[in-house]
């Protein structure tokens, strides 16, 4: 017990630390705030803390023994750097990577181009009707995936493409009802004028939509991509229903059939889970990184999940 | 919609016309998916529920009996009150700590960047990590949460063997993910006009008073969203909770983490019961109806519009 304490007191410390360094910091510049209170920033900084640690739980435990990994240490000793390597070597974890990259691309792509296009149809054109059936999308958004889970495998079944990754991702070929109610909303705030003017100099729908809507609205579009290939990066029910061989599977239902095999009634190596588990959720945190603005962003416009 | 300008234009009925054929053109992708992907299979699952159906043999008719059998199942019973339960707690803790995190976000100055993005960094990671991670989290020996609740003193509760503590559990879970609407919040919070505050605190209101005459309805907009979309998400739980009990992992305590999608998935795909699972689908989309029309019809009462607000 007393290690164990020793363990968490260290983590805390680092935490503290850190609090230490927030509240130090030169108030901001902005001219009418106030300095930030230290009980904001240890408040904050706290909380943060309790968000990261299981993270960091999850990282060293994918880096111990395998009598080790529940064990109290913090920072695994020795390190275990071979459970990655033998993650590899057991499970087709590369393949189930690109099969995910493969299908977050496809999902993503189909969805921006066809919401896009849908959600021009909404915005520019004025006909009898667009208001119910702009209605009509609006209350799709509402209708629980179950209703429509099973039909739907019975259409996929019926084509013949169960045990194939198309069912993960050729529904979004048809746009999808949150990103073109978003999209919609952000084409209405382009000056009609630019669209006409094309027009004008002979551009037809098509042509003023790709050449001139689509370019202008590339910000929302990245946020549409990301959110999409997040969604389909984390997904386990689709592949749970659709896929059946080992060599199809994406990331999720791949540790989750790694989680069957070699945990809780396997030969309990939950040093490999949590390897495959970190290898799951790292590319996502990059992604994050890399694009963090457009993410944050995107929430903040529309309260995406 | 336009009418007016509609008929003030009939002169140009043939561009009109045009126009409408390039209308929906754009909107044929939507229309088609409309009615292969949403429309129809509305039908067909609601067509199936009134039949037994095991993908093999072609469905035969039995009427009401897979409604009946709706509240006879113990299974289903449970479930939805599994289901109910997390909800009625995840859904208000969420909004709650959520908002909290928020404010305090704003009195954060330029750090405040650093700490959102902190915040909703488990948001993106796969349910399945999560699920994984939170069983050996929660564990009653080995898992953080007791060892940290053992520092402050407390005996921690079996929160992956006890089957009282299974769902407190997976709620404790899933507030973890709630950085998503600390974001939504904060966004929120920032553009409420600050005139406002500065009048209130002519008026003599104290912070508290602000937050809540002058903050909250100014975002009570945003709030009845989350409710909505929150409520709909949490009554459809699924790959947190499979991953954590489901197939091979800790039997015996799954009675209390079977939620209702996770009852309604093994019984279309794990034993083809697909008019059974049909007639669940539909109970669960009226739930959701009717919980939605209450909510709306409550929030006329707290959700304060200002113009276009919302």
């Amino acid at each position: 017990m007393a290690v164990q304490r020793q363990g968490l007191d260290r983590s805390i410390g680092m935490g503290a630390s850190k609090a230490g360094e927030a509240t130090v910091t030169m108030p901001s510049p902005r001219k009418e705030k106030k300095p930030t209170s230290p009980w904001v920033a240890a408040a904050l900084v706290g909380v943060s803390v309790l968000f990261l640690i299981p993270f960091l739980w999850l990282l060293a435990a994918s880096l111990k023994t395998r009598s080790e990994v529940f064990g109290p240490e913090v920072i695994p000793h020795p390190f275990a750097w071979n459970n990655y390597s033998q993650v590899w070597r057991i499970a087709p974890v590369l393949r189930w990577f690109f099969n995910s990259v493969l299908v977050g691309a496809l999902a993503a792509g189909s969805v921006v181009i066809s919401s896009a296009l849908v959600a021009f149809g909404f915005a520019y054109f004025r006909f009898r009707g667009r208001g119910v059936l702009f209605g009509l999308v609006l209350a799709t958004m509402m209708l629980p995936g179950a209703v429509t889970m099973i039909p739907t495998f019975l259409i996929w079944d019926y084509l013949g493409w169960t045990n194939t990754q198309v069912p993960l991702w050729a529904h979004n070929l048809f746009g999808s009802a949150f990103y073109t109610f978003m999209l919609r909303q952000f084409f209405l705030t382009i000056p009609r004028d630019l669209f006409e003017a094309a027009r004008v100099d002979g551009a037809n729908y098509l042509q003023v939509w790709w050449r001139i809507a689509m370019p202008l609205s590339k910000p929302a579009l990245i946020v549409v991509a990301l959110f999409e290939f997040k969604a389909s990066w984390t997904d386990l029910l689709r592949p749970l229903i659709y896929l059946s061989e080992e060599a199809q599977f994406t990331l999720p239902l791949g540790l989750k059939t790694l989680l069957d095999q070699f945990g809780a009634h396997g030969i309990q190596a939950w040093e490999l889970v949590m390897a495959a588990s970190v290898i799951s959720t790292i590319p996502m945190l990059v992604l994050f990184f890399v694009a963090q603005r457009h993410f944050v962003e995107g929430i903040s416009t529309t309260g995406i999940k | 919609m336009t009418t007016g300008a509609e008929t003030g234009e009939r002169s140009r009925s043939r561009g009109q016309r045009t126009e409408l054929f390039w209308a929906l053109l754009f909107l044929s992708p939507w229309l088609a998916g409309f009615l292969v992907f949403t429309a129809g299979p509305m039908i067909a699952s609601l067509a199936l529920s009134f039949t037994d159906y095991d993908v093999l043999n072609s469905p035969s008719w039995t009427g009401l009996e897979n409604y009946v059998e709706l509240f006879r199942d113990e299974n289903v019973v449970q479930s939805l009150g599994n289901t109910f339960f997390y909800a009625a707690l995840h859904v208000p803790l969420s909004m709650g700590i959520a908002l909290g995190l928020a404010s305090l976000l704003q009195r954060a100055g330029r750090r405040a960047n650093l700490f959102r993005t902190t915040f909703y960094l488990p948001s993106i990671t796969p349910a399945v990590a999560v699920g994984v991670l939170w069983f050996w989290l929660l564990n009653p020996q080995v898992g953080l949460v007791n060892r940290g609740l053992h520092l402050i003193g407390i005996q921690g509760p079996g929160w992956t063997t006890d089957p009282a503590w299974i769902k407190p559990g997976i709620v404790l879970m899933s507030l973890w993910g709630l950085g998503n609407t600390v974001v939504i919040y904060y966004a929120a919070l920032r553009n409420v006009p600050k005139e406002l505050n500065d009048a209130a605190v002519v008026d003599g209101a104290n912070s508290w008073q602000q937050f809540r005459y002058v903050t909250i309805p100014q975002i009570s907009g945003v709030l009845f969203f989350t409710l909505i979309v929150g409520t709909i998400a949490a009554l459809q739980l699924f790959a947190e909770v499979y991953t954590m009990y489901f197939r091979g992992q800790a039997s015996g305590v799954s009675d209390e983490a079977r939620f209702y999608i996770i009852y309604l998935f093994q019984q279309a795909f794990e034993f083809f019961r697909m008019g059974f699972a049909s007639a669940m689908a539909w109970l669960l989309f009226v739930i959701i109806m009717i919980i939605t029309a209450i909510q709306i019809k409550l929030s006329k009462r707290w959700v304060y519009y200002e113009g276009e607000t919302g």
